[in-house]
């Protein structure tokens, strides 16, 4: 019989798939069902975040990080504020850590359940997304509540937060937490002993801890490894270091084990909610929440009509924005997906000379690669849906 | 974190040795410049230094500088998570000198390099797949240096009778306006109108 030439099947999975979750596309050899090659090919999503923020004063600049990872606003405002107020030398008072730690973690639900029920969906289960979304519709009218938009916030500001919360609303985030644990026993009823489920992620995507290293993985996806590493924990920021709750570690490294931890961290940021909620209704939770800095934060409507030296600060700061010194800068977050840094070049003048953005899932979807090879076809989806991707962050 | 700025330079330049240029402690944070040809050499070490175990390169950043000599400087972001540090090593180029790829120490850097080409134009000797990455299929020129224009130069519009995407020069309807709002007082470094004959102040 005359040799025949076998070459691998190449097939092209997106730019538009559902299970793609966003605008991936994946070219993918194939031998027979088994992937032996992944190429993501990435950047339709590209809108040169970093080239317009460098034309842009640092409080206009902060827009364009909601835009990053839009499943979690806030988390990536926070990195860029965190990295500014850095070299600005501002402190953040008592009461705006507690209200921007309190939306962080309202952020990190918002992701971690569009990403575990969006998860089930590609490998099969409809259910989920419906009871999931219902909550985060929830969770957005508290962000609009707080900020006036449900998703594009632009309400960290540098200095501290936009407005203070009404008493109204840290009420009624409060009576939201408990009743969401229910909502979280019902998603696990569903999933965590579905055998489908099980047989869809258990032993799928194994990751080392020496691979997630190499690879330059963060949160949830070296927590699946074992590691032990939160920076919530180990590099506290804000008040984090005051507040009480756990970080879940995997064990096996797989899809469901990442699974898992999504469903726990949830829980206990629902914790950290709770108590930031107690602290602002409390009488030692009062009090300003931006730094009394009127050369960085704007003077409030009420003092502009009676301070000429507020309407000027509000001037200055709304046209010619406030000077940064000279000075480059690292600052990250625990964001849901993983460390999220900004790297941040000051030349001392109004824009910021260079701000380099580090998304986590770029580093997670790299991998792909190596983590899908020998893997069949389907167990594609799995991975890319545990990997918990989104485009915004990666295309920048 | 567990050490002091001071100690953790201490440690990273005993690490590096003799490939140091600079060193230098910014706002609690370390900065290390080194040579550019010693980099795989550099991470390595800090790598595997036993007290320092820099295991993760979270970032590689591109610089554009275009007044200096080598116009663009790389930056690496380390982190070590047994021993909760974090370093910044730098070193520079510019358009023509390449700067030795970290793939083989850090897997990661793959991509990280890539982008760092695709939007500087920093060339990465021995790099296995120096491909653009962010940018459209046949995108010309390098859109993060500061000599690129904030427009670009191309737009894509769908032609309803051609039946596809076809792509032009940008037009714009009104020029771009780049407002500078700097303070006349503090921000410029030019001679204002009707200034010409004062005497600068004596410092």
């Amino acid at each position: 019989m005359a040799e025949t030439d076998i070459r691998p099947f190449t097939i092209n999975f997106g730019p538009q798939h559902p299970a793609a979750h966003g605008v991936l596309r994946l070219v993918l050899e194939l031998d027979g069902e088994v992937v032996e090659r992944v190429d993501p090919h990435i950047g339709l999503l590209h809108r040169g975040t970093e080239k317009l923020i460098e034309h842009k004063s640092y409080l206009q600049a902060i827009g364009y990080f909601d835009r990053l990872d839009y499943v979690a606003p806030m988390n990536q405002e926070h990195a860029f504020c965190m990295a500014a107020e850095k070299l600005l030398g501002v402190e953040i008072p008592k009461r705006g850590q507690l209200i921007r730690v309190l939306y962080s973690e309202i952020g990190r639900i918002l992701s971690h359940l569009l990403n575990v029920t969006t998860q089930a969906l590609d490998v099969g289960a409809l259910t989920p997304p419906l009871w999931g979304f219902e909550e985060r519709e929830k969770l957005m009218v508290f962000y609009e509540r707080a900020s006036g938009s449900r998703m594009h916030a632009k309400y960290f500001r540098i200095g501290g937060v936009h407005q203070d919360l009404p008493a109204k609303l840290v009420e009624d985030i409060y009576a939201w937490c408990d009743p969401f644990l229910k909502v979280c026993d019902d998603i696990e009823g569903l999933l965590t002993g579905n055998r489908i489920f099980k047989q869809r992620n258990v032993d799928i995507g194994v990751v080392s801890l020496d691979d997630c290293l190499k690879w330059g993985f963060s949160g949830v996806m070296v927590r699946g490894s074992g590691a032990a590493w939160d920076l919530r924990k180990s590099q506290p920021y804000e008040c984090y270091g005051e507040l009480d709750f756990d970080i879940p570690i995997g064990k096996n490294g797989d899809c469901y084990d990442r699974y898992c931890i999504r469903m726990f961290e949830m829980r206990q940021s629902v914790r950290i909610m709770k108590q930031c909620c107690e602290r602002l209704m409390a009488a030692d939770g009062q009090g300003p929440v931006s730094a009394p800095n009127s050369k960085v934060v704007p003077p409030k409507r009420a003092e502009m009509k009676r301070s000429m030296e507020a309407l000027i600060h509000h001037f200055k700061l709304y046209t010619e924005g406030f000077h940064v010194p000279e000075g480059e800068v690292y600052a990250c977050v625990e964001a849901p997906k993983g460390e999220f840094g900004v790297y941040l070049v000051a030349d001392g003048s109004n824009k910021p000379y260079r701000c380099k953005i580090r998304a986590p899932g770029y580093a997670h979807l790299q991998a792909m690669d190596f983590m899908c090879k020998g893997h069949m076809l389907a167990d594609v989806s799995a991975v890319l849906g545990s990997l918990d991707i989104v485009f915004g962050e990666i295309d920048r | 974190m567990a050490v002091d700025p001071e100690a953790l330079s201490a440690l990273a330049q005993a690490a590096v040795g003799d490939a140091l240029v600079d060193a230098k402690i910014a706002v609690g944070e370390v900065t290390l410049t080194v040579e550019r040809g010693r980099i795989v050499d550099v991470l390595t070490r800090l790598r595997d230094a036993a007290d320092l175990q820099f295991e993760v390169l979270l970032d590689i950043a591109g610089v554009d500088y275009p007044a200096r000599e080598e116009r663009f400087e790389v930056v690496y972001h380390l982190l070590s998570m047994r021993k909760n540090l974090r370093l910044r090593v730098k070193l520079s180029t510019n358009e023509t000198e390449p700067v030795p790829s970290v793939i083989p120490v850090f897997p990661t850097a793959n991509w990280l390099e890539r982008e760092a080409y695709d939007m500087f134009g920093i060339l990465f000797s021995d790099h296995p797949d120096l491909r653009r990455i962010l940018t459209d299929y046949g995108f010309d020129g390098y859109p993060l240096r500061k000599d690129f224009p904030l427009t670009g130069f191309k737009e894509v519009r769908y032609d309803d009778e051609q039946k596809r995407v076809v792509y032009e020069p940008v037009r714009l309807t009104q020029e771009f306006r780049q407002f500078d709002f700097e303070s006349p007082w503090e921000g410029v470094d030019y001679v204002l109108p009707g200034d010409e004959k004062a005497q600068p102040p004596k410092a």
